[in-house]
């Protein structure tokens, strides 16, 4: 009690008036870190926006052209058509990793032995670099040698021709992605249930739940929170996919995996076309921002209709 | 030890085993490429443990002269984007965290969505204008986007559990805030430099996209030189998957034995260059 008595009004004391002078005494740990922020992060910014109201190609003389880039968009087929396979490439590896880690979670939240060794094997797919992973599904993926028909073939189903053919090239892509950020999911998931009480598992096995009903009606309520994250920092990773789509397909065939980062870079360092390519840019943060928001709706609704649910 | 425990167990182990196995399996069989001859690669069915071992692919890989060109460049790359991260980053992360600037996060949340293609479109235009193409500067610097933004997140969350009391202490026995930090929140804070170390290294290591516009042909990193492999020797894939295994047995090493600092890290912030 003495202890408390003595030491408050000295806290008082000191905190008064460090208050006035504290901001400016950190400040000189900050800046060194500001100013490379403001060179590589903020002044690419900046500087990406004028670029994209610029004709600017490598070589010529650059001009001002107001919005023209961007009301080129629109009509640039391969811009649209890149939109389509990102969309459907982000839905598909945003759920997949989501379902597919939320299970693998449940099983590493059990106590058994070399489970730290064995969660570090589990999460070796997304610490690989990516290009030597994508170069070995390139081979895992070819039509005659590759080892995935031979699997295939194991269980009767016919020979696919995976990345080679427009048709599964997406599909087939996803199931790269999927294998790499699952663990992910998992890291996220476990941490939400290493949180979760234990009480209402207590009652739940007092009035005799199957595995089932205790994952449906209390794991997954109490995990959704971790859930939303995770799928909010994988469709931010999933839009922005290039390391893997481009070492294998480079955007292939044809154009059938061309997304918009894919097409970005063809843009802005195949063609030389910077302003064009800028333009690109910054529609494509736009679009990781609206998608992040409409997530963001979702859960709200989300909340809203369970609270309902449970109110009825 | 009642049956149903035992069934549990059986049931478990069974659920580790395919849950573990992809990860497992996909590493083997690289490592099963990487030691095979070019007859066993294209043999249908595929084998998987050889008749003669194929050490050949990886003594290629080394004798090319390239190779070390390229692995050196890797090394400086990444060791300089790191060290100038933690350098910068882990005074910023303290500073942020007790002036309490929960704002300035927002630009490292901005950084993290940006796609890395974005940055590379102006400041490649300033590399040329610089006339540093052709050098490792540009990669060093453009790598900071990566690695900078992971070292302060995570400084943040480990200056912010710090206890206060002691550096409140120090102040008052008269220590600068430099003093402060440098002999009191610092070696607290230990851990947290393992995990920003260890991650900034990982992400800068694995970087690709900023390699692919900035490199020539004498300051690829290895993650370029993979890549260009196999647009060259698409059919040779013994030297192919040693090239690959030898580029990622760091990381993977790495991943194994700092497991826990990792996971911690990537709970932690959750985040990822690029």
């Amino acid at each position: 009690m003495s202890v408390v008595t003595q030491a408050s009004p000295a806290a008082a004391d000191h905190a008064a008036p460090a208050r006035e002078w504290r901001p400016p005494s950190y400040w000189p740990f900050v800046i060194p870190a500001l100013v490379v922020v403001l060179a590589v992060i903020i002044f690419p910014w900046v500087f990406t926006i004028w670029m994209s109201m610029q004709e600017w190609k490598v070589g010529s003389p650059t001009t001002f052209v107001g919005l023209a880039n961007y009301l080129r968009l629109p009509t640039d087929p391969r811009f649209v058509e890149a939109v389509g396979h990102t969309l459907s490439y982000t839905a598909l590896s945003v759920l997949l990793p989501l379902v597919f880690g939320t299970l693998a979670a449940v099983v590493f939240h059990q106590k058994f032995a070399a489970r730290g060794f064995l969660r570090g094997i589990f999460i070796m797919p997304m610490m690989a670099t990516p290009v030597a992973i994508a170069l070995v599904w390139t081979m895992m993926f070819h039509p005659q040698l590759g080892v995935l028909n031979y699997l295939l073939s194991l269980v009767g189903l016919p020979p696919q021709l995976w990345v080679f053919n427009p048709t599964t090239v997406i599909p087939s892509l996803v199931l790269v992605e999927t294998w790499q950020w699952t663990p992910l999911v998992m890291l996220i998931v476990l941490g939400g249930l290493a949180a979760i009480p234990t009480e209402p598992y207590e009652s739940a096995q007092i009035d005799g739940a199957n595995f089932w009903q205790v994952f449906r009606f209390i794991t997954l309520p109490l995990i959704m929170p971790f859930l939303f994250i995770a799928g909010m920092i994988r469709m931010i990773d999933a839009v922005k996919s290039f390391d893997i789509i481009f070492a294998i397909t480079q955007g292939g065939p044809g154009s059938a995996s061309e997304t918009i980062n894919v097409y970005l870079y063809s843009v802005a360092f195949v063609y030389y076309d910077l302003g064009y390519g800028s333009a690109i840019a910054v529609v494509f943060f736009l679009l990781i921002v609206a998608l992040a928001a409409l997530l963001l709706y979702l859960r709200k609704r989300l909340l809203w209709t369970s609270q309902l649910g449970s109110e009825a | 030890m009642n049956p149903r425990y035992i069934v549990g167990r059986i049931g478990l182990w069974l659920s580790v085993f395919v849950i573990v196995s992809p990860a497992i399996l996909f590493f083997l069989w690289m490592g099963s490429l990487s030691l095979k001859f070019e007859i066993d690669n294209a043999s249908y069915p595929p084998v998987f443990f050889p008749e003669h071992i194929a050490w050949k692919n990886y003594a290629d890989v080394f004798a090319s002269n390239r190779f070390l060109t390229y692995f050196t460049n890797s090394l400086v790359v990444t060791g300089c984007a790191t060290a100038l991260a933690m350098l910068v980053g882990v005074p910023a992360g303290y500073g942020i965290a007790r002036m309490a600037a929960h704002k300035s996060a927002i630009v490292i949340l901005i950084a993290r969505i940006t796609p890395g293609l974005s940055y590379l479109i102006p400041l490649f235009l300033l590399f040329q204008w610089l006339g540093l193409l052709g050098t490792l500067v540009p990669q060093i610097i453009i790598h900071l986007v990566v690695t900078v933004p992971i070292v302060i997140w995570i400084m943040i969350g480990y200056f912010e559990t710090t206890p206060l009391e002691l550096e409140e202490a120090a102040l008052i026995d008269g220590a600068t805030r430099w003093q402060v930090f440098r002999h009191v929140a610092l070696p607290i804070a230990r851990p947290g430099l393992a995990v920003a170390f260890i991650l900034a290294v990982i992400f800068s290591w694995n970087n690709f996209v900023f390699g692919i516009v900035l490199a020539g042909r004498e300051t690829r990193t290895l993650p370029v030189a993979v890549y260009n492999m196999i647009s060259f020797d698409q059919l040779s894939w013994g030297p192919l998957a040693a090239a690959a295994l030898i580029v990622t047995a760091p990381v993977l090493l790495l991943t194994v034995l700092a497991q826990r600092q990792i996971v911690a890290g990537l709970t932690a912030g959750a985040v990822k260059g690029g």
